[in-house]
Order: structure tokens, then sequence, then C-alpha cells
């Protein structure tokens, strides 16, 4: 479970979050939702480990993560994809999985050079791993292309799938929709609940109200950095708060 | 002519492992290095001091390889903490310190006045007049096994990574790729390289003082580097060699051109390599050869995958 407590972070003068907390559970897909400018990105760059919160705690499975470095939080199995897709756009579709393999030798120089049976093996493996997933979301036709070449909503795919080749425990999403036609935001929805069937956590943060309806066990709501309220789908569309929050405060 | 050609052939030699080293730190990772002159003088220095203090000329190597290596690790990690082009301000200036040290410490380089009488391997064993084409040949042993190294390290996971952090660092810290780690490593090795480099620069030389260690050099790598293709390995050796002939073939202008003196073809000279340069990367702006990618089969053939929609529709 991961757990985020108390987090507050300003940039210069401006409090982008203040003692924001959410929990995703085990095994649900959890969502952030709320105007712009409500920390929701923030949120996720704290939790991704590319921001350093002023106080506050993150928490996954009991360990105190806040001071982790992205890179080994991605060893503990937590990864998230970004809002507008950053694809490594001179790999190939292929390599920007393969890149996501956790425990290869061949990082290792010498390995390369002297343990070569290892080195090929464990990259076939990956290699049948990545055609698998590619498979599953209909992109293996694209393997050999570089990730630039993709469109949005496939950048979006690809995101996702390099993702799943860390064997993730959490991913978060931020903005899995934006940009992307409706069909394959169908499609990314679908790939989304399955692989929270088969066990990932899935923390999203998204606009298109139709993708959280469709796919949230729970969601939070934030509005100019702070938690405004949560609970299921229905009762935080019912909650007038929720609605002044998205109209600018009526009161 | 033969001779001439020979040590052409030998000066192409030493700039493609520059060329190499550039490419690994710069084309595949995309650290810039502008001090490479800087890091070249310090391994032909070292190489030449230990030579001449009587090591040996295979622990010179090593020497030189070491300290080189050691300095691109520190310069690399001195600049972690900076964005990416204040890597390329501090390198210029450890260049320009290093030919500083090199001039002004005479007690330990002779200062202008250089290091003559460098050792050269196998030297006495090789009879005197056949020795440059043994020399050139070594020089292509250590390229043919420094590039079969680097192409395989480049086709590597590690290579895959190091490529990932030259598009995005981010990206590849938020997928467990420890970033610190792998700039300082492909620096470190990109150093070790110019090291050999310079030790076998100064063993070419046997004679060795600051003015072979202008900033020029530094720019014929990258062009070197850029002209063939940025992180083709292959492309750069071609690229090396294109640069040469341009350079060395140019000389040649003043014996079908005998308007021009000796100082205005060396000045038409530069003038038609930059133009080169400028034409080629408007017209091919990728270089020569491009980067290698991971291709794999495609999945299944056509027909299969009709058979099995006919399969499904009858069922």
């Amino acid at each position: 479970m991961l757990s985020v407590t108390g987090v507050t972070k300003a940039f210069g003068g401006i409090a982008a979050l203040r003692e924001a907390q959410f929990s995703a559970d085990t095994r649900r897909i959890t969502g952030i939702i709320g105007p712009n400018g409500a920390g929701k990105s923030t949120l996720l760059y704290v939790v991704g480990g590319l921001i350093t919160p002023d106080a506050g705690k993150v928490m996954l499975d009991g360990e105190d993560i806040t001071e982790l470095p992205p890179f080994k939080r991605a060893h503990l199995g937590l990864v998230r994809t970004f809002q507008i897709s950053r694809e490594l756009s001179e790999l190939t579709v292929l390599e920007n999985l393969l890149l996501a393999r956790p425990g290869q030798s061949g990082e290792t120089i010498w390995k390369n050079f002297f343990l070569p049976g290892r080195v090929r093996a464990e990259e076939e493996a990956a290699i049948e791993r990545a055609c698998a997933i590619l498979e599953r979301v209909g992109l293996r036709h694209l393997a050999d292309n570089p990730a630039r070449a993709l469109s949005g909503g496939q950048k979006k795919l690809l995101e996702l799938c390099r993702a799943l080749m860390i064997d993730p425990k959490i991913i978060l999403l931020d903005e899995p929709g934006a940009g992307v036609s409706p069909p394959m935001r169908v499609q990314i929805s679908e790939v989304i609940r399955s692989l929270r069937d088969e066990g990932v956590t899935f923390v999203i943060i998204e606009h298109d109200m139709d993708m959280i309806a469709r796919l949230c066990d729970r969601v939070y709501v934030f509005a100019e950095g702070k938690n405004l309220t949560d609970g299921s789908f229905s009762d935080i569309v019912a909650d007038q708060r929720v609605i002044d929050a998205y109209l600018g405060g009526l009161d | 002519m033969v001779s001439y050609l020979v040590t052409i052939l030998s000066l192409v030699a030493i700039i493609s492992i520059l060329g190499l080293a550039l490419n690994l730190q710069w084309g595949l990772c995309g650290m810039v290095n502008f001090g490479i002159a800087g890091f070249f003088a310090l391994g032909a220095y070292t190489a030449a001091l230990v030579d001449l203090a009587g090591a040996g000329t295979l622990v010179a190597t090593v020497a030189a390889a070491a300290v080189c290596g050691i300095a691109c690790a520190l310069v690399a990690l001195v600049s972690l903490r900076l964005s990416d082009e204040y890597l390329a301000i501090l390198t210029l200036g450890f260049g320009e310190v290093v030919r500083l040290v090199v001039l002004n410490e005479e007690w330990l380089t002779h200062g202008s006045l250089g290091l003559p009488g460098i050792p050269r391997p196998f030297w006495g064993l090789i009879p005197e007049e056949q020795y440059e084409y043994w020399f050139l040949g070594m020089l292509g042993g250590v390229i043919l096994l420094l590039f079969l190294a680097l192409e395989k390290l480049l086709r590597s996971p590690f290579g895959r990574a190091i490529r990932a952090v030259r598009e995005d660092d981010v990206v590849a810290a938020t997928l467990g790729k420890d970033v610190v780690k792998l700039r300082v490593k492909v620096f470190a090795l990109g150093g070790v390289i110019i090291g050999i480099a310079g030790a076998f620069h100064s063993f070419y030389m046997t004679y060795i003082d600051p003015s072979q260690f202008s900033a020029i050099l530094t720019a014929y790598v990258f062009m070197a580097v850029i002209a063939g293709g940025r992180a083709s390995n292959s492309g750069l050796l071609l690229g090396s060699v294109g640069l040469m002939a341009v350079i060395e073939g140019t000389r040649f202008l003043k014996d079908i051109f005998n308007i021009f003196d000796a100082t205005q073809l060396s000045a038409i000279r530069l003038i038609l390599i930059g133009l080169g340069l400028i034409l080629l990367l408007i017209f091919r702006p990728q270089g020569c050869f491009a980067e290698y990618r991971l291709k794999i089969k495609k999945p299944e053939k056509e027909p299969r995958k009709a058979s099995v929609q006919t399969e499904t529709r009858t069922t």
C-alpha cells in the first residue's frame, strides 16, 4: 500500500501542496482529480521522487521512501508515466521496453565481455516479455520503429508498456487520457482495468470524468493544493464543494 | 610518397581513437567534451614522463589510460549537479588548465621546450626502416580492438541505457537506471580511450610540446564524429579518414592554383573544411551512417494471421 501524509511543497512563495494526503490501496485504482493548479502533478512528482517535499511522508508498504531517489523507487516496483509523453524518441519501441527491464547483467560493462551467455539469455527473455506486452496492447507490429514515429495515443500506451516491464507493484499515471483519441482512451482504460485485475495498483490523475468513473475504485479531490474530499465517484460528484471547486467557488 | 601516406594514416589512426572516445561520451551518452585536446595532452605527457623514467611503454600506456580515466571521472562528478551545458564549459576549462600547467610547470614538462627522446614500443626489435609500418600496424590493431569492444558495448543493455540517458535522463531514472553512475562510467571509459590515444601520440612523435595539443584538435575530432554520423563507430572511422583527406589533400592546392601564396592557401583550406561540414549538415544532417538500433523479425507472416482469422470466423 502506498500512503502519502502531510505533504507540503512550496515553489518560491507559492504553495503547490499544503498538507496533502492520500493512500492507494493494493490492487485498486485510485483517482486524483481537481481543477488546474490543484497540485495533482506536483503530488505525483513527490510520489515518484522527482520532487522532494518540504514536509510530509511517502510510505510504500510500511517503508519510508520520501528521500529515496527515483531509480531506487523503480527497484521497489513504483513507476510513473508522464502527462506529456516522454518516449525515448531515438530508441525503437522495443528498445524503450527493454530498457525498463530490471536486473540486466548487460548493463554492467565487464559482464558483456566475460558473461556473454548470461547477458544473451537475459536479453532473449526480456525481448520475449516485451513482445508479449506489445502484442497485448496491439503495438507489436511497430516494435522496430523509432518511438518518435508513434501517434500521441500510442506513445501513452508505450509509456504504460514500459512501466509494465519492471513488473511494477504500483503505476502512477499522469493524465493517461490527455491528447488521446476517444477509441484509444477506451483501449487504454481496458488495459488498465485488466492489469488491476492481475494485481497492479494504480494511481491516476485525469481530467476525463468518464475515464475516472469507469476506472476508479476511490477518488481524491484536490483544490488549491489541499485535500477537498474523497470517496467513491458517485459520492464525490454529489458533493457541492467539488462542484464549487470546479466552477471556481461561487460562494 | 609511401612514407608520407603512412604518416598521414598514423595521424588519422590517432584522431580515430579520440573519435571513438568522443562517440562514446557525446554520441551515445550526450556528454559534451570540449576538453579533448586537454585530456589528450594529459595522456601524452603522462605516458611520456612514465616512459622517460624507464618504466617501459606498456606501463606508460596503462598509466596514461588510468590518469585520463580518473581525470574524466572527476570532471564528470563535479559537473553532475549542474545541467548538461556546464559539462561543456567545465571540459573546456579543464583543457585550458592542462595547457597552462604543461606550459608553466617546467620542472616537470620542460614548458614550451617539450619532452624529447620518448622511447618507442618494440624499438630495436624491428628494423628501423620498417618501424613506421609496424607502428601503423600496431595502431590499426588498437583501433580494431577498441572498435570491436565498443560495438559490442553499443549493442548491449549498457549501450541502450546510456542512449536512454542521452534522450531523457529523467525517464531513465524513473525506469530504475542510476543515471549518475552511468554518466561517470561513460566519461571515465572515454577518458581511458583518450589516454591510450595520448600515449600512442607520444610514442609516435618521440617528442612532444604544448603546441601539438591546440584546441583545433578538439574541433577536428568533433568534425569527424559529426561527419561520420553521431553514435556510429563505423561512420566515425569513415569521418576521420574523410576529414584527414580534406585537410591533407588541400595542401596540394598550391600545385594546382599557383596564384595563391602559402598563407592564403592555409586560410582557404580552413574555409573549405568549414564549407564541407556545412554542406554535409544541410544535405545529410544525420551523418554518413545512422546509429545502431535493435531490430527483431516481424512477428508472424500474413498467411498465418489470415488462417487464424478464418478459423475464428468458422467457429
